[in-house]
């Protein structure tokens, strides 16, 4: 029988500012399609993140991943980025990319996909408790 | 069509350790870290178990939620209040990883069950620590 087949997330957070306003558009139509989150000096969120990693579980040390193995990708590739950062300001990804909760579930995914090496399986991306965005690659 | 899944959460306490007997002091460590300290830690474990069915037409239940909680509370009665490595035999020839414990759960309990088809086990070992296990199809 081949090693079994799991899927293992952990919990992060961050807290980072950003505005939802794209340069393509005026400040009337930025203003009517993002409302309160056009804001020109930004606001914040204190964001959840849960990376899954999917893999056969390892003989020897039963696990799919070591927890620091998967702790510092995490950390330098993407929290040492964002955490306390102003999105739209501070980080290279959204120079030209609008920081929406949709996006950032993308960028954290293209960030973790190389170091992860195959394993990566889902981005979850808390922007509040209420909204969600799921990211799994496809 | 008309497949509905049902989860239930039960919460049980159980004490491990990691390590490996054939390898040296310091390969444990590197590997394991805290958890190769020689008298063991334990957590309180969260285990959701899910199942996937049409409702049967006369009750409009996928499965009875009292036989559920049986079958299950059957099986962590093994588990709770034990360490694992030393009062339960399955880890004799692996570490009780969460990994690991997810994959033995799911065994257990689809034998527990009597051939109830499990959709899926999700097993924290924290609240930002979880391991979810699809059976041997995933």
């Amino acid at each position: 029988m081949s090693a079994p087949i799991v899927h293992l997330s952990r919990h992060y957070t961050f807290s980072a500012s950003h505005l939802l306003y794209t340069d393509h558009l005026s400040f009337e139509e930025n203003e009517a399609i993002f409302g309160k989150c056009a804001n020109p000096n930004g606001h914040g969120h204190n964001y959840g993140l849960t990376i899954t990693v999917k893999g056969e579980i390892d003989d020897a040390t039963g696990f799919v991943i070591p927890l620091d193995t998967l702790d510092d990708a995490v950390r330098r590739h993407v929290l040492d980025a964002y955490d306390h950062r102003f999105l739209n300001v501070d980080v290279e990804d959204y120079v030209d990319l609008v920081p929406t909760g949709e996006n950032i579930a993308m960028e954290v995914w293209r960030r973790l996909e190389k170091p992860l090496a195959g394993r990566l399986n889902k981005v979850i991306l808390d922007e509040t408790r209420n909204n969600r965005f799921e990211y799994t690659g496809a | 069509m008309g497949n509905v899944l049902i989860s239930r959460r039960f919460d049980f306490s159980s004490s491990h350790r990691y390590y490996r007997n054939e390898w040296s002091e310091e390969e444990n460590t590197r590997a394991f870290g805290l958890c190769a300290l020689p008298n063991g830690h334990g957590h309180n474990y969260t285990l959701e178990v899910a199942i996937v069915g049409v409702p049967d037409p006369d009750t409009g239940m996928v499965i009875n939620l009292v036989d559920l909680e049986g079958a299950v509370d059957s099986v962590l009665v093994g588990f709770d209040h034990k360490h694992l490595n030393l009062d339960t035999p399955y880890f004799t020839d692996r570490i009780p990883t969460t990994e690991n414990l997810a994959t033995v759960l799911w065994e257990l309990i689809h034998e527990s069950l009597h051939g109830t088809r499990l959709n899926r086990l999700r097993l924290y070992e924290t609240d930002d620590l979880y391991v979810e296990y699809f059976g041997e199809q995933a």
